[in-house]
């Protein structure tokens, strides 16, 4: 079974990368972008059968390792 | 008094910390593998400057699980006098051991100069034997050493006078223009609320010479030294 | 099996010659595996097939060398049982196709030559070339080599301590990434790369094997052109935290006595650390593939013993004593393990699952490999690039205006906001911070200190081969006695276009003569070093650039000074003789936009005899304040001087030179132009003021003493028969600066400090995004 974390910067911790992505795309024309925000994506592989036992594991892993909720959100999705 | 200086896959100023508080200060130091449980029957704790474990994942995130670590709160637990420089200062942080976060510096390149730091408290074991305001002038070297707290922490950290250092210019005086990082406040370095974990992003143990630049330093691992002193009599 | 055709030899590199000569000396048609074998390890990057004749006149030997060439990295003999490992290495290839990648293995490379000596490694240099700063592509490269170097050496915790960058468009698609590393070791604690005893296990450690960098060495080795792009798989990427563990783990287990040989797995990766091993230790080796830690499914003995994967090393250890080295590995989570044995005879064998898949002597891919005598021809354009007549030049500027653009050229402007950006102070060795002419660390545990410099100057070496190879070699030596440093040692990058064209073949030949006469004028061994070659895009060479690192020692690490002025009051003398040589000047190109003229003479015994003196006036701490005089000359020395000294300035007269007649770049000294009545245009006139102030003249410190001081620096001097002038004082807070008693220059030192210090920056924050 394959779990999905997506981390991502809280909103309202300035997140310096996703500005300078923002800014280079403005240069490069994409003039509709109005925000960035950089995060991680992990991809997690479970010796599994439940998908609910599994979301609560992986929900797990991400609050103790994977995200720092200090400055940090997190979303878990779990692939069948 | 003796220093432990723990040793993470990856520390790098570990000997550095080491070297400054034994030869230099002329006190016993050990360094203590990570891995081990048993702090050596230290005085202090230093979690030294580098990249624990590559810094990959998050600064920190993964040498807050080092078995080590448990000794160490254990021991802050008893109020010993617990020191985290640069990479143990987001030890420190990614433990839970003090209160925030870092993120990447806001002009997003590793920043590596002199600069100077005011103190802001000197009723710490590490700060004991400075003066009121004193400016010291010690190195940063990071990557990530921009302070993040919530407003309910951030004014907790203020109300209770746990901003121990901030970034200055050379007359003590605290504006942006001062800050290398984007640090809140301008935070250089925190304790917790009983006063005894401190840790901060610049290095104490690099301005421990004249001969390389600064031996404004040697006051913090002084105090230390000093602080215990005036405990134990 | 595959038929070797030449397509197949085509596609390895192999020229048909060579191909006859595999032949020969196996005996028999190679396989693929083994036709890979050969086409790395004779690739120009591992044989130096094209180089070596060249080579092999350097000085190499002295009372100080403990380790001469051929072996991972040079060292010498600093005292007290210790000795100095360095050599300098390029990554220039792969730090085009990606920048970040390409510096920070570079960096993880010249590391991991250091600590298989068994040294810890205490200090990181680098000499930098790129393109113009205005254009997109340069920023954007120049940026990505500066976050690699960094990203690697600070993470490691290796400081980088010094070095030098310069920008020209010849380097636009050829950028040099050249990278020296400096460490200590015990003389008796050098390991060397050979391996001994048959039946000895050898042992692999560190990152598994990827199909990374397969073919890195023959890609180095080959000129670029529009199919470069499809290489880029070719690139490695680095992972300094396995990089840090292993040089701890290596530094521990060399110290059980166990490990009787190791080398890196570098460029061509197994195959070469097998076969030189082997070769070296005068045996043979065996190993299984399958025992290879790897990182990718399915990967084949070929991809297996040609990829370089970064961070890997090679062991040979003592039989029985397997459990000691393991155990040391084991403490920091990496695991060695046994790949195969060294074995009777000379050969390499190498199988995959007990089936033998590669039969090489391994001579055969080391010494047997083919060594070039290749053609050299001057080319038809030499002597006309020579010729200068500065009065084709039409109206020269100001003075001010030239000494105001100087200070901002990216080449000669601060380099802060690069080395802002390394970690120059994890150590606790640094004594002279990176921005000054050459660094300096102490040596733990000793009173004894070393100053290091690299330098090379392309367009000196375009003009003139062989004399620009000798000034390399003169101003990386001097910027070492300028701190202090008796220079001891050296190492050479040589960065050259393609030796098969006669012209660069040329200037490869001439440059290493020039090395050779200046080192031994200097006595200065060359212990080891690299040379890149194929440094073209299209057909279009970078100018000849040879690199040279130099070490020097302190016997009191305390007794060293830097270029600032120290205090106001001081007088400021210039040792040797300004002679207002503008060939090959950055004056010349940057405010005439021309390369032209011979560069700079150099007299070596004057120059050694200049360097004796300011070691032994640094010694006794006799001048405050040392600074080289290179590009810019004589204006720029002087404000450099002011620079970072808290604002003190200077006020200097300077004698003005003379122009000859026919106005080449060969000029007269000593005498009063600018007054003179033999000087008929202006133009001479202001030509002979900025030839006096920013010609590039060799051999000339800029040094201030105070006081009573001041007469015994022009006493030994006069005994060591340099030229000594007093041309002015410190103080005030201007650069004034005058030729014959004409103010020529009056700039606020904070303002030309601004400039200088914020001119990179403000070049690079207007950069277009990748």
């Amino acid at each position: 079974m394959k779990a999905r974390v997506y981390v991502t910067l809280k909103p309202s911790v300035f997140d310096p990368q996703g500005r300078v992505v923002a800014d280079a795309l403005l240069t490069l024309g994409y003039e509709d972008v109005q925000d960035v925000r950089q995060g991680k994506f992990f991809e997690v592989e479970l010796a599994a059968t439940d998908a609910a036992a599994a979301k609560a594991r992986v929900t797990e892993m991400a609050d103790k390792l994977l995200a720092n909720p200090v400055i940090e959100s997190y979303r878990v999705e779990v692939l069948a | 008094m003796k220093f432990s200086v723990v040793v993470f896959p990856g520390s790098n100023s570990d000997y550095d910390a080491f070297y400054a508080a034994s030869t230099v200060i002329g006190e016993d130091a050990a360094l203590v593998w990570h891995k081990d449980t048993d702090l050596q029957g230290a005085d202090a704790v230093i979690l030294p400057g580098g990249f624990a474990h590559g810094d990959y994942l998050r600064t920190g995130a993964i040498a807050r699980f080092s078995p080590i670590m448990s000794a160490v709160q254990a021991f802050a637990d008893r109020g010993g006098p617990v020191l985290g420089i640069c990479n143990g200062f987001q030890i420190l942080l990614e433990s839970g051991m003090l209160p925030g976060a870092m993120v990447r510096n806001d002009r997003i390149k590793f920043v590596s100069r002199l600069v100077p730091v005011r103190v802001e408290a000197t009723d710490t074991p590490f700060t004991a034997a400075c003066a009121e305001r004193q400016v010291l002038h010690m190195p940063v070297a990071h990557g990530e050493g921009n302070y993040y707290a919530d407003p309910d922490t951030l004014a907790g950290l203020e109300a209770n006078r746990q901003v121990v250092f901030r970034y200055s210019d050379a007359a003590g005086g605290i504006s942006p223009a001062s800050n290398v990082n984007g640090s809140l406040n301008n935070i250089a370095g925190i304790c917790n609320r009983q006063r005894n974990v401190v840790g901060l992003m610049p290095h104490p143990e690099r301005a421990t010479e004249a001969q390389l630049g600064s031996a404004d330093g040697r006051v913090i691992l002084a105090s230390a030294v000093k602080a215990l002193a005036s405990l134990s009599r | 099996m595959a038929v070797i055709d030449a397509a197949v030899l085509e596609r390895h590199g192999i020229k048909p010659d060579e191909y006859e000569r595999i032949l020969e000396l196996m005996g028999r048609e190679p396989n693929l595996l083994e036709l890979g074998l050969f086409s790395v390890m004779w690739s120009e990057h591992c044989s130096y097939k094209s180089s070596r004749v060249h080579l092999k006149t350097l000085p190499t030997t002295g009372p100080r060398v403990v380790q001469g060439p051929g072996e991972n990295a040079g060292a010498v003999d600093i005292g007290g049982g210790l000795c100095a490992v360095f050599k300098i290495e390029s990554h220039n290839h792969p730090s085009f196709i990606e920048p970040y990648q390409g510096a920070a293995t570079g960096v993880g490379g010249i590391i991991r030559d250091i600590f298989t000596m068994g040294a810890r490694p205490i200090a990181l240099l680098n000499a930098l070339r790129f393109g113009s700063l205005e254009t997109q592509q340069a920023r954007r490269i120049f940026e990505g080599v500066v976050a690699g170097v960094g990203g690697y050496g600070n993470s490691i915790g290796i400081p980088t301590v010094g070095g030098e960058i310069v920008f020209d468009e010849m380097y636009a698609g050829n950028p040099l990434v050249n990278v020296l590393c400096l460490g200590i070791s015990r003389i008796d604690g050098i390991v060397k790369g050979a391996a001994k005893g048959a039946g000895n296990p050898v042992f692999y450690v560190g990152a598994k094997t990827g199909r990374d960098g397969i073919h890195g060495a023959t890609m180095a080795s080959a000129e670029f052109d529009e199919k470069s792009a499809e290489k880029r798989p070719a690139v490695q990427v680095g992972d300094p935290f396995m990089e840090k563990l292993l040089m701890e783990a290596c530094i521990e287990v060399m110290k059980t006595g166990a490990v009787l040989g190791i080398q890196d797995m570098g460029a061509a990766g197994l195959s070469c650390a097998t076969s030189e091993m082997g070769s070296r230790g005068g045996v043979g080796m065996t190993i299984d593939v399958m025992h290879v830690p790897q990182r990718e499914t399915g990967m084949t003995p070929y991809e297996i013993m040609l990829s370089e994967s970064q961070e890997r090393m090679l062991l040979v250890v003592e039989k029985g004593r397997e459990h000691e080295v393991e155990a040391v590995f084991e403490k920091w989570d990496l695991h060695a393990v046994q790949v195969g044995e060294v074995i009777e005879g000379s050969r390499l064998k190498i199988h995959e699952r007990g089936v033998l898949v590669a039969d090489v002597p391994n001579r055969a891919l080391t010494d047997e490999a083919p060594v070039y005598r290749r053609p050299m021809q001057e080319p038809a354009w030499q002597q006309g690039v020579q010729r200068l007549t500065l009065d084709d030049l039409g109206a020269p500027p100001s003075a001010q205006s030239a000494f105001d653009r100087l200070l901002t050229v990216p080449t000669i402007a601060s380099k802060r906001w690069a080395y802002g950006q390394y970690d120059h102070s994890v150590g606790t060795n640094t004594i002279a911070q990176p921005g000054m002419s050459a660094a300096v660390v102490r040596v733990k545990g000793t009173t004894t200190g070393l100053a290091v410099s690299v330098d090379g100057n392309g367009r000196f070496c375009y003009l003139d081969p062989h004399r620009g190879a000798m000034l390399a070699v003169a101003e990386a030596a001097r910027n070492v006695a300028c701190a202090g440093g008796e220079p001891i040692g050296g190492t050479n990058n040589l960065n050259f276009g393609n030796p098969e064209r006669p012209e660069i073949m040329w200037q490869l030949g001439e440059a290493v003569r020039g090395i050779g006469e200046a080192c031994r004028a200097l006595g200065i061994p060359i212990t080891g070093g690299n040379v890149s070659l194929y440094n073209e895009t299209e057909g279009r060479a970078i100018f000849p650039t040879p690199v040279l690192g130099v070490v020097g020692l302190l016997e009191d690490a305390s007794k060293t000074t830097t270029r600032t002025f120290k205090q106001p009051g001081a007088s400021v003398v210039l040792l040797g003789d300004n002679l207002g040589e503008l060939g090959g000047s950055e004056y010349l190109a940057t405010l005439h936009g021309l390369v032209a003229g011979q560069p700079p003479a150099l007299d070596l015994s004057r120059e050694a005899a200049i360097q004796k003196l300011i070691v032994s006036l640094i010694r006794e701490g006799s001048v405050e304040s040392a600074h080289d005089c290179s590009e810019g000359g004589l204006a720029v020395t002087l404000a450099e001087c002011a620079f970072n000294s808290g604002g003190i300035g200077v006020t200097a007269d300077i004698a003005g030179v003379r122009l000859k007649p026919d106005t080449t770049s060969d000029v007269a000294s000593g005498s009063d132009v600018a007054s003179g009545s033999d000087v008929a245009s202006g133009f001479s006139r202001t030509f002979s003021v900025n030839a006096t102030l920013f010609g590039e003249s060799a051999s000339r410190i800029v040094v201030s003493a105070s006081g009573e001081r001041l007469d015994g620096v022009l006493a030994a001097a006069k005994a060591a028969g340099v030229t000594a002038t007093v041309i002015g004082q410190t103080g005030g807070d201007r650069i004034r600066l005058s030729v014959n008693g004409t103010a020529v220059v009056d700039s606020a030192v904070a303002a030309a400090e601004q400039a200088w210090s914020t001119s990179i920056a403000s070049r690079m924050a207007g950069r277009a995004p990748r």
